[in-house]
């Protein structure tokens, strides 16, 4: 499993031909209190950089863009109950939805890990 | 100047601590061509209170009101005995003069306000959640087409032709320029409402359908049919209620079926007020809440663990979600909620049937009334406090010269669907608390005179 | 001496200092707790009496009647005067004191438009009335409009809009029919940065796409990135002057004229009206249209959240596609509404209605009757004063308090204050609470977005030197306390009647309606009985 991350804060960690994304450690930070988790359907097709689900915190609502196209497999429905997930555990069990990747070369152009961490201190 | 405490004294001591010359200095960012060396041509100056409500008083005498004659209009505006607690509450310079609760620790008296308003909507609507009010009930109605659109993601609204025309009439101007398409139609003179057309109308296209419950001639369609028939095939039901005092007497909208109620509610606490401000009821079910537009209250805990009571869900809103929020409505109808809401408490659920029944049974005596004078014909079989009749002559002319003899007798179809000759000769007429025996009489008489004339 | 004192009543000021004991009811004399009235009532309860009793219901009736009545608690009446009164002392409000939320122009609310609006030649008269009979309301309307074209410098006026926001929508469907009648399907409408958010959600909410251009480090709209953007695609702008940042848009002229040149048209956002009404006419510097908040320049009554009112005025090119209805003189010298019929020999291009009956009568009273009350001249020294009173909060804080754009000028009606310079972790929001605590109402907070923790704060006309001057020592305080690193500041407020409350349990598991156990049926209720 290799895992990638995007200039907008997501990752997505790929196994074969299904990519997991959720959101950064560094995202939910800045979030603060996550409140609400808006995710995409199982079955929609999504397409690179389209704005699929959306994160609330009481003051402010962020668009979560798929890193890349497919179709959508799962999402985390246990989020639902308890959106404070994507707080305590971004990059596990906060996870927001699965997605078949119908374009796998899509994910050359995204960070590994230690480019994103350099991206984030450059910030 | 009464309204402005500064002196010319302090203005020059302001001015020097700022570093400015005069005033002028402060507006030097307009530019050149845009500055106006002095007062507006065209306009009067400043003037006394005494003057100005001395004024405001001769325009007031120009109006005819309805506490002056006998007294049948409804159409969407009710006029309802409001009880004199209300007005002297909503004065209060707390309620009056405060602005929008966002800083919820000094304005828990707006927003327990509010959360006591939403409860009072939902159980009266029978929703499980109403949000703190919209700007009236016609853009509150196309609202709920715009959200019933956002949740089955469809764009095709089927209308009830007893819907309020002004409601229609909105809703059209709206759906011009989102490219939802909307199934309309012209109501006719009948007993029956148009629920087999609505039915019909109802494809997989179909968002949601609209009906008004008591319509607009107060026939009451069959909401749970309906209902039944928009969710076979995946629509929601909008529920409109331009009467809710009738909720005092009929089944909630809620209860037979529908998915979002949106209403008027001036007819509580609010009065006539030539048709504004007025106030806009907006209840749905709990899992649309995330899809509502406009304010909603909810209750929470402070520090100290103590009940208080927030603006939330405002991740919806404009002013944090811009381009993506469920509505641009930027305010409600905070004062107007107050009025019904203290309406509401002082009436309670027993005080609200009891008014309803009231109302009722007046309208019934004034139908029954007037149906016996020889060319009237009563339109409806089923009605709550307003009713439709048919006097065969052209009714807008007909309550025009009424009210030059001092009776306003309803509201005419004329007006309401201006050219529709099939419609000339409806009159429309609500009966509340308000109305008395004399009054009935008075309509009766000149209804009467009416007709005979015009025969004559 | 025969029982000397005998009721045994001496005056004792008894120790100082402050009782720990809390008290059994949980209120503290003036300080009151109000339960909610689903807590206090009894259900069977009613306030109201009738002079009748009510009716059989009829038959064709019987189907659709509910089983039993709405489950919703009754409070006679001096219950329920005592519940809202106490519900009442929980709020601040613009009759207590300063209330400097900046945009939002909280100016003192005359008593006498309250007593004109509630006059009954204008309160109780119901909107379809036969027109003969409201000749005065329409004339009400009639001088309004009047009033605000003329204030404007605009060729005309849609009246019926219901709120600054329904005004913007106003505004922005007539420049889509405008352009829609030329045949130019534009998609675009761009907004500046520092715009607030309803005017992108305005823009969608008409079918259009938003987007931004920049602001200048000026706290302006980049004009040259403006002049870049504009093209066929673009409908027009929608800009607020003078802007969030409360500065005068020096080049509107210019952007008016740019926007023109490109095929687009400009609508103004009149939120801040009231800081140049009598000094400057939109009209005078190329826009096409522009609401404006009663409530704000007009002194309308806020009432914790509405209701307000929005006329839109309009530029020669929109007045034809105006909404419906509107009120015009008929050639016999009478007034009248001109509708949906009408509207077709009369206004043929109207874009339509988007309200029932005609907006906002309430609200029209009272601001005839301000305006009256100010005249022309009273407008102009209401925004010079305004403007006067900023300047003097901008000019007595900005060596405290970083203010981002004090270098470029005056301001206008507002002043804008960043975060910057507060010690570690302390926030735009402690300075707004550790102000509630002393005694004012905090100014607008993390709004522009433009600025870092932004504070906006407009004092308006309403406020008085010595007013000014208390304000100012109390920000200054709490600004000293955020830089020193007071810790207390962070849990502030500590005296109002809650602390900070959880806005993230709010929204997490929203509790919208009240949903405990209904109040027990009590003994035999009036109206049970049929007593009055």
């Amino acid at each position: 499993m290799t895992t990638y991350f995007t200039k907008d804060h997501e990752w997505i960690a790929v196994e074969g031909d299904t990519g997991t994304v959720g959101i950064t450690q560094y995202a939910q930070e800045q979030l603060g209190d996550i409140t609400f988790v808006e995710l995409p359907g199982a079955g929609d097709t999504v397409k690179k950089g389209d704005a699929v689900s959306v994160v609330d915190s009481v003051k402010a609502a962020s668009d979560v863009y798929t890193p890349v196209s497919g179709e959508v497999t799962a999402n985390n429905e246990t989020l639902e109950e308890a959106p404070e997930t994507v707080n305590s555990d971004p990059e596990t069990a906060g996870w927001l939805f699965k997605v078949t990747l119908s374009d796998p070369s899509e994910l050359d152009g995204l960070m590994d890990e230690s480019a994103y961490k350099d991206y984030v201190a450059s910030l | 100047m009464r309204y402005l405490p500064l002196t010319p004294d302090d203005r020059t001591a302001m001015l020097a601590k700022i570093g400015a010359d005069n005033i002028d200095a402060l507006f030097a960012d307009v530019p050149e061509g845009a500055r106006l060396s002095g007062p507006i041509d065209g306009l009067p100056t400043h003037a006394s209170e005494m003057a100005v409500e001395r004024y405001m008083r001769s325009l007031a005498a120009q109006n005819l009101s309805a506490a002056d004659a006998p007294f049948f209009l409804g159409a969407g505006a009710y006029r309802h005995h409001i009880p004199a607690t209300v007005d002297h509450i909503i004065q209060r310079g707390e309620f009056l003069t405060a602005y929008t609760p966002y800083q919820p620790e000094i304005a828990q008296g707006t927003l327990q306000v509010l959360f006591e308003f939403q409860t009072q909507v939902a159980r009266l609507f029978g929703t499980d959640i109403a949000n703190a009010s919209m700007y009236d009930g016609s853009t509150a109605c196309w609202e709920a087409i715009a959200m019933a659109g956002r949740i089955t993601r469809r764009d095709h609204a089927v209308l009830s032709s007893g819907l309020h025309p002004h409601y229609v009439s909105v809703a059209k101007t709206m759906a011009k320029y989102t490219g939802d398409t909307l199934d309309t139609a012209t109501p006719e003179l009948l007993a029956t409402t148009d629920d087999d057309r609505v039915i019909a109308g109802i494809t997989d296209a179909t968002s949601c359908v609209v009906v008004q419950y008591p319509d607009l001639l107060g026939r009451i369609p069959d909401l749970s049919r309906i209902a039944d028939a928009a969710h076979e095939k995946g629509a929601l039901l909008v529920a409109v209620v331009t009467e809710p005092v009738a909720l005092g007497l009929l089944e909630s909208p809620g209860a037979l079926g529908a998915d979002i109620v949106v209403g008027e509610g001036q007819s509580l606490g609010v009065g006539l007020q030539f048709g504004g401000p007025y106030l806009g009821l907006f209840g749905a079910r709990e899992k649309y809440a995330r899809q509502m537009p406009g304010r909603l209250c909810g209750e929470t805990v402070d520090a100290d663990g103590k009940r208080g009571f927030v603006l939330t869900l405002s991740t919806r809103e404009q002013h944090i979600r811009r381009e993506k929020a469920t509505s641009n409505i930027c305010t409600n109808s905070g004062l107007c909620a107050l009025a019904f809401s203290i309406h509401m408490t002082l009436l309670g659920g027993v005080g609200l049937d009891r008014m309803a029944r009231i109302n009722h049974a007046r309208a019934a005596k004034a139908a029954a009334r007037l149906a016996q004078i020889p060319g009237v014909s009563l339109v409806n079989d089923a009605f709550f406090n307003e009713f439709t009749i048919r006097i065969g002559c052209d009714a807008r002319e007909a309550a025009l010269r009424m009210a030059k003899n001092g009776v306003l007798a309803g509201v005419t179809m004329g007006r309401l669907f201006p050219g529709q000759d099939a419609l000339s000769d409806g009159l429309i007429v609500a009966v509340t608390e308000t109305v008395s025996d004399e009054d009935i009489e008075a309509l009766a008489t000149a209804l009467a005179q009416e007709i005979s004339g015009d025969a004559a | 001496m025969n029982a000397p004192n005998a009721s045994g009543w001496k005056p004792q000021m008894g120790p100082a200092g402050r009782s720990e004991t809390p008290t059994s009811s949980g209120d503290m004399a003036l300080n009151l707790e109000e339960p909610l009235i689903f807590e206090l009532a009894n259900r069977g309860n009613c306030g109201v009496d009738f002079d009748e009793e009510p009716g059989d219901i009829s038959p064709a009736l019987a189907s659709f009647a509910r089983k039993s009545p709405v489950d919703l608690p009754g409070l006679a009446e001096p219950e329920a005067v005592r519940h809202y009164t106490r519900l009442s002392r929980q709020n601040y409000a613009i009759d207590l004191g300063p209330f400097p939320l900046g945009s939002c122009t909280m100016k003192h609310n005359p008593r006498l438009n309250e007593a004109v609006a509630r006059m009954p030649g204008f309160a109780d008269i119901h909107p379809l009335q036969p027109m003969d009979t409201v000749q005065g309301a329409f004339a009400v309307i009639e001088q309004l409009a009047e009033w605000l074209v003329t204030l404007t410098g605009m060729s005309a006026v849609a009246m019926s809009p219901k709120a600054g926001a329904h005004g913007e929508l106003c505004g922005i469907l007539a420049i889509r029919a405008a352009l829609e009648a030329r045949g130019d399907k534009r998609a675009v409408i761009l907004v500046p940065e520092s715009a607030h958010g309803t005017n992108p959600a305005t823009a969608a909410f008409a079918g259009y796409a938003v987007e931004n251009i920049p602001a200048t480090k000026e706290g302006r709209v980049d004009l040259e990135a403006l002049k870049a953007r504009l093209g066929p695609d673009v409908a027009g702008v929608m800009i607020t002057n003078p802007n969030t940042c409360g500065l005068f848009e020096r080049d509107m002229k210019a952007i008016s004229d740019a926007v023109h040149a490109a095929g687009g048209l400009v609508y103004c956002d009149g939120a801040n009206f009231n800081a140049i009404v009598g000094r400057v006419r939109p009209g005078d510097l190329g826009v096409d249209a522009m609401h404006i908040n009663l409530h704000k320049t007009f002194s309308t009554p806020h009432g914790g959240g509405g209701p307000g009112s929005g006329p839109v005025v309009l530029s020669e090119a929109l007045a034809p596609y105006a909404p419906i209805p509107f009120v015009r003189r008929d050639d016999t010298g009478r007034l009248r509404m001109v509708e949906e019929r009408g509207a077709k020999d009369l206004l043929p291009d109207s874009f339509g209605r988007m309200v029932a009956f005609h907006g906002q009568m309430g609200m029209f009273t009272r601001a005839l009757a301000y305006m009256l009350s100010h005249g022309v001249d009273g407008l102009r020294q209401v925004a010079e004063d305004a403007v006067l009173n900023a300047n003097y909060v901008l000019r007595s804080l900005d060596d405290v308090l970083d203010a981002p754009f004090g270098g470029s000028g005056p301001c206008m009606h507002e002043a804008l204050f960043s975060d910057a310079g507060l010690a570690e972790g302390f926030t735009t929001l402690d300075i707004a609470k550790g102000l509630i605590d002393e005694g004012f109402h905090p100014m607008t907070v993390y709004f522009p977005l433009v600025v870092h923790g932004a504070m906006l704060i407009e004092p308006t006309e309403t406020e008085s030197r010595a007013g000014l001057d208390r304000l100012i020592a109390s920000l200054r305080h709490v600004v000293t306390r955020a830089k020193d690193g007071d810790e207390a500041l962070k849990s502030a407020p500590h005296y109002a009647p809650r602390r900070r409350l959880d806005e993230t349990q709010a929204a997490r598991k929203p509790v919208l309606v009240w949903k405990g156990d209904p109040a027990p049926a009590g003994e035999p209720t009036r109206s049970e009985t049929g007593g009055r």
